[in-house]
């Protein structure tokens, strides 16, 4: 992966001197928190409800074993023993002193890594293909280019203050695992008929109130363009995106009114102007860059170890695991595991202390010290061998980081959710639980297969739950009760698209119901082997709202109901936030 | 006399800016003598008069363009570019634009909610010349001039990015 050199190491250097002075004049009154806000956001530290929470960069998901060390670090030393993984590949911890936090940033530059940008309207920590390097379907290995614009993108002075966020992913294989049609910069990194390498460049991308899938703007920007293209982009956008209204200020509201084919034209007659100019990337950047991404040093071995196949007739859970969170790699005899952090009961995206190290020492044996941050809120070891697995997977089963349940019902993505976030209008925590729980059952959940599902505490979608082939969105707080929408037909990926809400909104404890009689639909109209999504994409709606609705919820009893919302001894908070 | 920040100094400055206030027009505001610089819309509307001034200046609002200034580059001492608030960046683009599109070379002056934390994006995209916000010690604000010392892209100041200026290491360890 990327190391800093002397020039990377001082700007972050510099960075935590500036931020330093900055908490110092905010806590001797020079600074207003109205002047200190945007500030401390562009260091990724937001007021929450228990106080500060610093949200990291793991600059496109990936990271060393000894910056996982340092994360344990930090929640044992500022915060409460464990982090959150968030959706777009970064971690977040919720517990944390303004006082602290010069030192935490310290300490986190000591291993090349900071809070820049992470937080505020400007470039957002730039999300990847979670593959990205070793993916059979690899078209291109887009890591190079992420680390050049996360460079470019760096306290870049024309764009700290944009009318608002702005979000860029990349995906190099030609499956898209970084929901680049949700994003305001999306790019493919793809081979035109000649083999040469440049991007799809997609844009007006979104989720939030408004959700919107993203257009292409341009089919093929060679990749010696890519800096100045999406320069170009985001100077138009810095001029003309709206700053009246913050829920219309993102860039797809822009793409909309103006139209792809007008808002292309204005940023080519940009464009025009840099194209081949000093910010052209240079064959010998590229090289030096990808450097850092060449192959480790791997075993020539051979594919399908036969140990493997004997131990998976043994054990069920074995072979379970490794059909559901081991995934192809394209060097014979290696494999992909992803290990995940939604055991039933568990947080999604949830890390404690103790499980940061214990994956950073697996790291360190299994996959050449490095793992991945997917943005389904797992993490991944990208480079174990085959022959390896066995013992991977016993070690890794008694920190309860292999249920085996990656891309199916339980792997549910949620946002933090009314116990940690001042937007929420309600839980997204207790309610990913009680569905996990619900669905427990392993040969159920393998019956209904590949399915997402994704939980939003409020409109903002931090969740993405537009793009789950189920979303459920908290709606409102009344009648001492949360209420919930439920749509389906989302998802992510090439085939993209944004999900509808099935009707009128349910309470928390409906929810679990409803999503059994969802799949109940599903899998009373499902041809043999189709999945979920494609079954809602063929019948519509219809057939899954009239099930739903035609009978009433049985009521709820009090009691069971909160068996089944306490949550990890580590929240030791209310199930409701203050707010409420 | 006010104290500006300008080629990196704090200097006594002579200018006054005017602001419309509510009940005057750019075509009936009076412009008073001596060195002024006056909203784009003034110069709109008072051209004929103005442009014989042996200085004059011009100020754009965030949301005004820099092209309307376009073949009137040259008459003017100073051009100052407005922050109606410091999270609007608008200001940014438009000073980009003024000196890379427009070729403009003259003072370039930083107007309005203008604080330290700003001063180095500012002065990166081509502003020279800063009017602190009149709370703020001036002796503060000028060293935000100076929070780093190296930058990744180009922009107005710097014409090549840090891959063109410097060689930077390859990865040694790299294996193929
Ligand atoms: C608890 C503190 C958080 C706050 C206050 C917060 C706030 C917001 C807001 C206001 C938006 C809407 C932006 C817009 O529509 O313009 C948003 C979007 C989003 N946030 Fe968060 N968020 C928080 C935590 C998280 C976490 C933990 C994740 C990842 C798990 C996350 C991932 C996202 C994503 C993926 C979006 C949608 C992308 C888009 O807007 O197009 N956020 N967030
Ligand atoms: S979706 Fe809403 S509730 Fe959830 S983290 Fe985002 S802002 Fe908070």
């Amino acid at each position: 992966m990327y190391r800093y050199d002397e020039y990377d190491q001082q700007i972050v250097d510099e960075r935590v001197r500036q931020y330093r002075d900055q908490v110092r004049r905010r806590l001797s009154g020079e600074l207003t928190e109205q002047e200190f806000l945007p500030l401390r956001l562009q260091n990724g530290l937001y007021m929450q409800i228990h106080g500060y929470m610093l949200r990291i960069a793991v600059p496109y998901g990936l990271i060393s074993s000894q910056q996982m060390r340092m994360f344990a670090h930090i929640a044992r030393k500022y915060d409460r023993g464990y982090g959150h993984f968030t959706t777009r590949q970064n971690i977040q911890f919720n517990w944390l002193k303004l006082q602290d936090t010069p030192d935490i940033l310290a300490d986190l530059a000591s291993v090349q890594m900071h809070g820049i940008q992470t937080s505020g309207n400007c470039v957002r920590n730039i999300t990847l293909d979670e593959f990205a390097g070793v993916a059979q379907d690899e078209v291109v290995d887009p890591r190079p280019y992420a680390e050049i614009l996360r460079q470019w993108s760096t306290f870049h002075p024309e764009f700290a203050y944009l009318p608002r966020k702005f979000k860029i992913a990349i995906s190099g294989g030609k499956e898209d695992r970084a929901a680049i049609y949700a994003h305001d910069i999306g790019l493919a990194a793809i081979k035109n008929a000649q083999g040469e390498v440049g991007f799809r460049v997609v844009v007006g991308g979104g989720l939030g109130r408004t959700p919107i899938i993203g257009s292409v703007i341009c089919e093929f920007v060679p990749w010696q363009h890519i800096l100045t293209y999406v320069e170009s982009i985001l100077r138009i956008y810095n001029q003309y995106g709206r700053r009246d209204n913050k829920y219309k200020a993102r860039i797809k509201i822009l793409v909309k009114a103006l139209g792809i084919d007008e808002f292309r034209r204005q940023v080519e007659a940009d464009w025009a102007d840099l194209k081949d100019g000093p910010g052209t990337l240079t064959s010998e950047e590229i090289n030096r860059v990808a450097s850092f991404f060449a192959d480790p040093a791997y075993e020539t071995l051979p594919d399908h170890d036969s140990k493997l196949n004997e131990f998976k007739a043994d054990s069920r859970s074995f072979s379970n695991w490794l059909s559901r969170n081991v995934k192809p790699h394209r060097i014979p005899g290696y494999a992909i595991v992803v290990l995940s952090l939604k055991k039933t009961g568990n947080a999604p995206g949830d890390a404690t202390a103790e499980q940061m190290d214990f994956v950073a020492d697996l790291a360190d044996r299994y996959s050449f010290g490095e793992l991945r941050i997917t943005h389904k809120q797992n993490l991944v070891l990208a480079d174990v061998r085959q022959k390896d697995l066995i013992s991977l997977w016993q070690e890794a089963s008694a920190q309860e980081l292999t249920t085996p349940n990656i891309g199916m019902l339980t792997d549910i993505i949620s946002c933090p959710g009314a116990e940690f976030c001042t937007l929420a209008n309600a839980r997204s925590i207790p309610l990913a639980k009680l569905i996990a729980e619900r669905f427990e059952n392993l040969d159920y959940l393998y019956d209904i297969g590949e399915i997402t599902l994704n939980i939003s505490g409020c409109v903002n979608a931090c969740g993405q739950h537009h793009i789950g082939n189920i979303g459920i969105t908290g709606v409102e707080k009344k009648d001492h009760d949360e209420w919930y929408q439920v749509s389906i037909g989302g998802a992510e990926g090439n085939d993209s698209s944004i999900s509808k809400i099935i009707g009128p909104s349910f309470t928390f404890h409906q929810v679990p119901e409803v999503i059994e009689r969802l799949i109940h639909v599903y899998l009373r109209e499902r041809f043999e082997a189709e999945s979920f999504i494609d079954t809602v994409r063929r019948v519509g709606h219809a057939p899954f709202k009239e099930h739903v609705y035609a009978t009433d919820f049985a009521a709820q009893e009090d009691e069971a109901a909160d068996k089944h919302v306490v949550l990890p001894a580590q929240y030791d908070v209310p199930y409701y936030s203050p707010r409420f | 006399m006010n104290m500006i920040i300008k080629n990196k100094a704090i200097v006594a400055d002579d200018w006054t800016v005017l602001r419309l206030q509510e009940q005057e027009t750019p075509e009936s505001v009076i412009v008073a003598a001596g060195k002024v610089i006056v909203p784009l819309k003034v110069w709109q509307a008072q051209r004929a008069a103005l442009q014989d001034r042996k200085e004059i200046g011009v100020w754009l609002a965030s949301d005004e363009r820099p092209e309307e200034l376009k073949g009137d580059i040259e008459k003017f001492s100073v051009i100052a570019v407005d922050f109606p608030k410091f999270s609007d960046g608008r200001g940014y683009s438009i000073a980009f634009n003024l000196r890379a599109r427009l070729g403009y070379s003259g003072e370039l002056r930083a107007i309005g909610d203008v604080l330290r934390d700003q001063l180095f994006y500012l002065q990166r995209v081509g502003f020279d010349a800063f009017a602190p916000r009149p709370d703020r010690k001036i002796e503060d604000v000028i060293k935000g001039l100076s929070d780093f010392s190296e930058v990744y892209q180009t922009s107005f100041d710097q014409k090549l990015p840090l891959f063109r200026r410097v060689q930077r290491k390859a990865n040694e360890a790299a294996s193929s």
